[in-house]
């Protein structure tokens, strides 16, 4: 009989003996290596041993009987050191074996990121039953902290495991959302919430930085300084195929053992399966693909001809109650066609991918009943054609129902509020709407909700229609724009109610058409979400037009304008200097001094950008907004200094209240002006708020404009106290931030909630005002920051504005 | 076609672009997904606009100077704006930004 000897006693190499035994046992005397101190095991279902849902016993697939049977030499926990090629023999660690054909089936080793304290006890990998037991060791322990390093499916998995035994667990994600490879960003997020609810912390964005411990470990340090406490640290950030063997007996290696579909290495007599081997340069890390090989292999080796072929792969997550399924490709490729289902109250989410007339890609969660026969679909390439308008649907589904817009309003509870000007929650509108009130007005004589400033007619008139059903007749609402059904009151006011705080919970929760948004929804969906969580919220530049992207003006010509800030329209020479400076430098084509009282600089190219705002910041000058939906300038009048008529100090209150507002970002741009007698040489008549001196103190007044519209303000209030005026305008600029519709000027905004309803607010209700003024402040912590600063001293963020490579330099030939 | 490595998908912003200055003019190169990117002219047929400037959603962008909206995919101007921008073929592996040499005029594969 001929020796066929095999290293790695896997989930591959188990199926491929089955194979050849299953057809002729008699065909090779087998000596099996195992580096593990055991047979084959069903490796896929070491999470289930983990979590406690299943015993070691339960996964063996290989007992003591079968390799007795099948007659094979087992030499288990003894590691192959060398392939010795010349001489035909396999080196153990115990003695050598002849061999006429090899199999290398090493699987793959976990890929350690090399940070420090990364070799001390407490830090494993998931890899084997070995670390599945220390793990669950560790989980002994009451109260003890793991951080899992990898929001993959192993890292998920172990966070599970791990959880189920009553650990605290972290998961430390270096990308924006989990499973990144096989999920999109709305299954991500759903992901996320399912995952906290079983009570585990999830940090996307984390750059582990160091693992910190003197004998064993202590805790994890991440890139942004956080500490977090760790007895158990499980590294789970991807394999690498175990090629070691392989490299050293000279057979060619690329990233894994090179096969062809035969499943044969560069020399004849050596064959390769499993996660070790590399096929058309493809690797390979789920069992599904990994079983071909097996059948090919077997075949092979005795003699038969068969070829090895590459399929589609799908991808499920082992952990209870978290039903996810991604299969297929979302990346590459033209004329893609994706098509979107939300369930926000079920917490469904489904995206097919579609190229021409095929299904290429599907992402369930939620719902997975129909992934296989998706999956069928994608692997067969089936002509969906007929089927695509309900092909979202699934096999069952073919009349054509579309999602439910009005889920979002139908899952609020009854005490979440729908009239926030008079308090009324969404049960008191069912209860009336049950009573007899069977239209808008007769909702809003009977419980005054929607009865003031009216931003929430949508929503009551979605509940009635929730209530009503085919009763109500819903009066046609402007939605935001083509990728949802809600208006931007509406949308304010669910982001605070169902306290949503990332764009993809809004997209998934409030039912979102597209994939991520358009040009129209996103700024608007960015800036409610910066507005309403400043400390949770991270806000997104691409999100942002151009200009506040870029801290710039476009230009029509694609430069851009520079306008720093001069704090209630005063400079000095030191400014000048520094601003002629660089007007020199980098030769600015035009140097205007604005309508806003300060100097623009026009026509800078963006590569320059970051350099000029580096000059600028070394003389103090800082980012005048020139180009945000946010306080642009507080134009001031000499005032009591200079003015023979000046009854207060204008200038200074200009300033102050410039230092306060400066930075925050508003429904739309934001201007003061600060006068110093009712002459009005800063035009504070027609700002957004406009504060005029007189002897007894301070005229305060709002919503003016001068651009498209012209109007004059009107008085919120006199005061006497220059604090006084500064806290005014502070509440009144938080108010107009936290319910102003996107893109409305204030005048806008106060002309449909009524200037009664702000001074309510902001005059006479002193706690409000309080309140008002105290949550700018929270915003402020993080928002008043000179943008310029930032990406002038951080090297990734500058490079955003250089070209990312240069095709023209090429070496002449 | 001769794919010549541009950079890591990294350096390009997530619904973000980076321009790639080539002999045929300015390439900008868009990131649509975590691994998912496209290279289209940068200029547009309105009026010149810088599309790498513009935002991006779903496989499109916005103009930044107009809001005319062009697939990432074909190059079409969507809705009722019509013109056309250059595509080229660009592809991520193993992370990193994969360009067609050829189409962009560059002869030799660096
Ligand atoms: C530079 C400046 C003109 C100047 O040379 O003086 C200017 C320039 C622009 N203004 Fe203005 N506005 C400038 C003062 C004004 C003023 C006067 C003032 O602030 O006292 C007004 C009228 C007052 C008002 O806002 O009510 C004004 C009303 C507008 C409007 C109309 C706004 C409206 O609500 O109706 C727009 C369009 C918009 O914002 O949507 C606009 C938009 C623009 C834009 C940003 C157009 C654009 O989107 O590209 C211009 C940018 C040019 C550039 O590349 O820099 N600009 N703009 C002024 C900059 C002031 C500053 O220092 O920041
Ligand atoms: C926790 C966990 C959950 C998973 N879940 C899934 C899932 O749900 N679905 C899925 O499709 N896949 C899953 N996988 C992946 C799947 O287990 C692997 O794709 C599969 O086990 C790879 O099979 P293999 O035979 O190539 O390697 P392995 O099963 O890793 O076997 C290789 C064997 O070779 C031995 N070995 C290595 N070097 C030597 C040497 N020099 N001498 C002797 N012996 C050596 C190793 O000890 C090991 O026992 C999971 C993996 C893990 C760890
Ligand atoms: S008035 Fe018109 S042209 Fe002049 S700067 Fe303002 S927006 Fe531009
Ligand atoms: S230049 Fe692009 S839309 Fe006008």
């Amino acid at each position: 009989m001929k020796k066929l000897v095999v290293i790695g006693a896997g989930m591959a190499s188990g199926r491929a003996l089955e194979h050849l035994f299953e057809t002729d046992p008699e065909a090779y005397e087998v000596t099996l290596f195992n580096a593990e101190a055991r047979g084959n095991y069903n490796r896929i279902m070491l999470s289930p041993v983990l979590s406690g849902e299943k015993s070691y016993a339960e996964i063996v697939t290989h007992d003591e009987a079968w390799y007795r049977a099948n007659k094979v030499t087992c030499r288990f926990g003894e590691h192959v050191v060398k392939i010795d090629r010349d001489r035909k023999v396999v080196v153990g660690e115990a003695g050598e074996v002849l061999y006429d054909k090899l199999i290398i089936a090493t699987g793959s080793a976990p890929f350690i990121i090399p940070v420090e304290g990364r070799e001390l006890p407490g830090v494993i990998t998931y890899r084997d039953l070995d670390d599945t037991e220390a793990m669950i060791a560790a989980a002994g322990q009451p109260g003890a902290n793991a951080v899992v390093i990898g929001g993959g499916l192993l890292g998920l998995e172990a966070a599970a495991g791990l959880r189920l035994r009553g650990m605290n667990v972290t998961v430390l994600h270096l990308m924006g959302h989990l499973m990144e490879r096989q999920l999109d960003e709305s299954a991500g997020y759903l992901l996320l919430k399912d995952l906290e609810r079983r009570g585990i912390k999830v940090m996307t964005g984390a750059s582990t930085k160091a693992i910190l411990g003197k004998d064993k470990v202590d805790a994890v340090v991440l890139e942004d300084g956080t500490v977090l406490d760790a007895d158990l640290v499980v590294m789970a950030v991807g394999i690498r195929p175990e090629t070691r063997l392989a490299t050293d007996a000279h057979l060619e290696v690329g990233r894994g053992v090179v096969v062809d579909a035969q499943m044969q290495t560069s020399d004849p007599d050596i064959h390769a399966v499993g996660e070790c081997v590399e096929f058309d340069g493809a690797l390979f890390g789920l069992v599904a693909p990994l079983y071909d090989q097996a059948k090919v292999l077997a075949k092979s080796l005795l003699g038969e001809v068969d070829a090895y072929a590459p399929k589609e792969l799908s991808t499920k997550l082992k952990v209870t109650g978290c039903d996810l399924f991604s299969a297929g490709d979302f990346a590459e490729g033209p004329e893609r066609e994706d098509i979107v289902l939300r369930d926000p109250s079920r917490g469904i989410y489904k995206r097919l991918v579609i190229e021409g007339d095929r299904l290429v890609g599907a992402v369930l969660y939620g719902d997975t009943a129909d992934g296989s026969w998706y999956f069928g679909l994608i692997r067969d390439g089936t002509d969906i054609d007929d089927m695509r308008e309900t092909l979202i649907f699934g096999p069952g589904f073919q009349g054509g129902a579309s999602a439910d817009p009005l889920s979002a309003v139908a899952a609020l509870p009854p005490e979440a509020e729908i009239c926030g000007c008079n308090g009324v929650c969404k049960g008191k509108i069912t209860e009336a709407i049950t009573g007899g009130a069977k239209d808008l007005t007769a909702v809003r004589a009977t419980t005054k909700a929607s009865a003031s400033c009216g931003t929430c007619t949508g929503l009551v008139e979605q509940v009635l229609q929730v209530t009503l059903g085919g009763d109500f007749q819903m009066p046609g609402a402007q939605p935001i724009c083509a990728c949802c059904d809600l208006t931007h009151e509406d949308l304010r006011r669910l982001i605070k109610l169902k306290a949503l705080k990332s764009q993809p919970a809004v997209w998934q929760e409030l039912g979102w058409k597209t994939p991520n948004g358009c040009h129209v929804c996103r700024p608007a969906l960015n800036f409610y979400l910066l507005a309403d969580w400043p400390l949770e919220y991270q806000d997104d530049p691409m999100s942002r037009f151009v200009n506040e992207r870029n801290h710039a003006n476009i230009q029509k010509d694609g430069t851009f304008s520079v306008v720093p800030r001069m704090w209630g329209g005063l400079t000095n020479p030191n400014e000048l200097r520094a601003i002629a400076d660089a007007a020199e430098k980098y030769k600015v084509p035009t140097v205007k001094v604005t309508g806003g009282q300060r100097i623009d600089l026009l026509g800078v190219r963006k590569e320059d950008l970051p350099a000029i705002w580096t000059d600028l910041n070394s003389a103090g000058l800082v980012s005048g907004h020139a180009y945000s939906k946010g306080l642009r300038t507080v134009k001031t009048c000499v005032g009591t200094d200079h003015c023979r008529f000046g009854t207060q100090d204008s200038t200074g209150l200009g300033v102050k209240l410039e230092q306060i507002l400066w930075g925050s970002w508003t429904p739309h741009k934001v201007k003061l002006g600060v006068s110093g007698c009712p002459r009005n040489c800063a035009e504070s008549t027609c700002k957004d708020v406009g504060i005029i001196c007189v002897d007894s103190g301070y005229q305060v007044s709002v919503a003016g404009a001068a651009g498209m519209e012209l109007k004059e303000t009107e008085r919120l209030a006199d005061v006497a106290s220059e604090a006084e005026a500064i806290d005014l305008t502070v509440a009144f600029v938080q108010l107009y931030r936290e319910n102003a519709k996107y893109l409305d000027r204030p005048y806008k905004w106060v002309a449909k909630v009524g200037l009664d309803w702000v001074k309510a607010r902001v005059v006479d209700d002193l706690d409000e005002r309080a309140a008002l003024i105290e949550r700018f402040e929270v915003s402020q912590s993080i928002y008043r920051k000179d943008p310029w600063a930032v990406p002038a001293r951080e090297a990734g963020e500058r490079s955003r504005y250089a070209p990312l490579a240069d095709l023209t330099l090429e070496a002449a030939e | 076609m001769s794919w010549i490595d541009i950079a890591a998908v990294a350096d390009i912003p997530l619904r973000g672009a980076r321009v790639v200055k080539t002999k045929l003019g300015c390439v900008a190169v868009f990131r649509t997904d975590e691994a998912e990117v496209y290279a289209v002219s940068d200029t547009c047929p309105h009026k010149g606009g810088p599309l790498s400037d513009g935002l991006v959603h779903d496989r499109k962008v916005t103009c930044p100077l107009h809001n005319w909206v062009f697939s990432l995919e074909t190059g079409e101007a969507q809705g009722a704006d019509e013109g056309r921008i250059e595509t080229f073929a660009a592809r991520v592996e193993n992370g990193r930004v994969l360009l067609d040499g050829t189409a962009l005029g560059r002869r030799t594969a660096a």
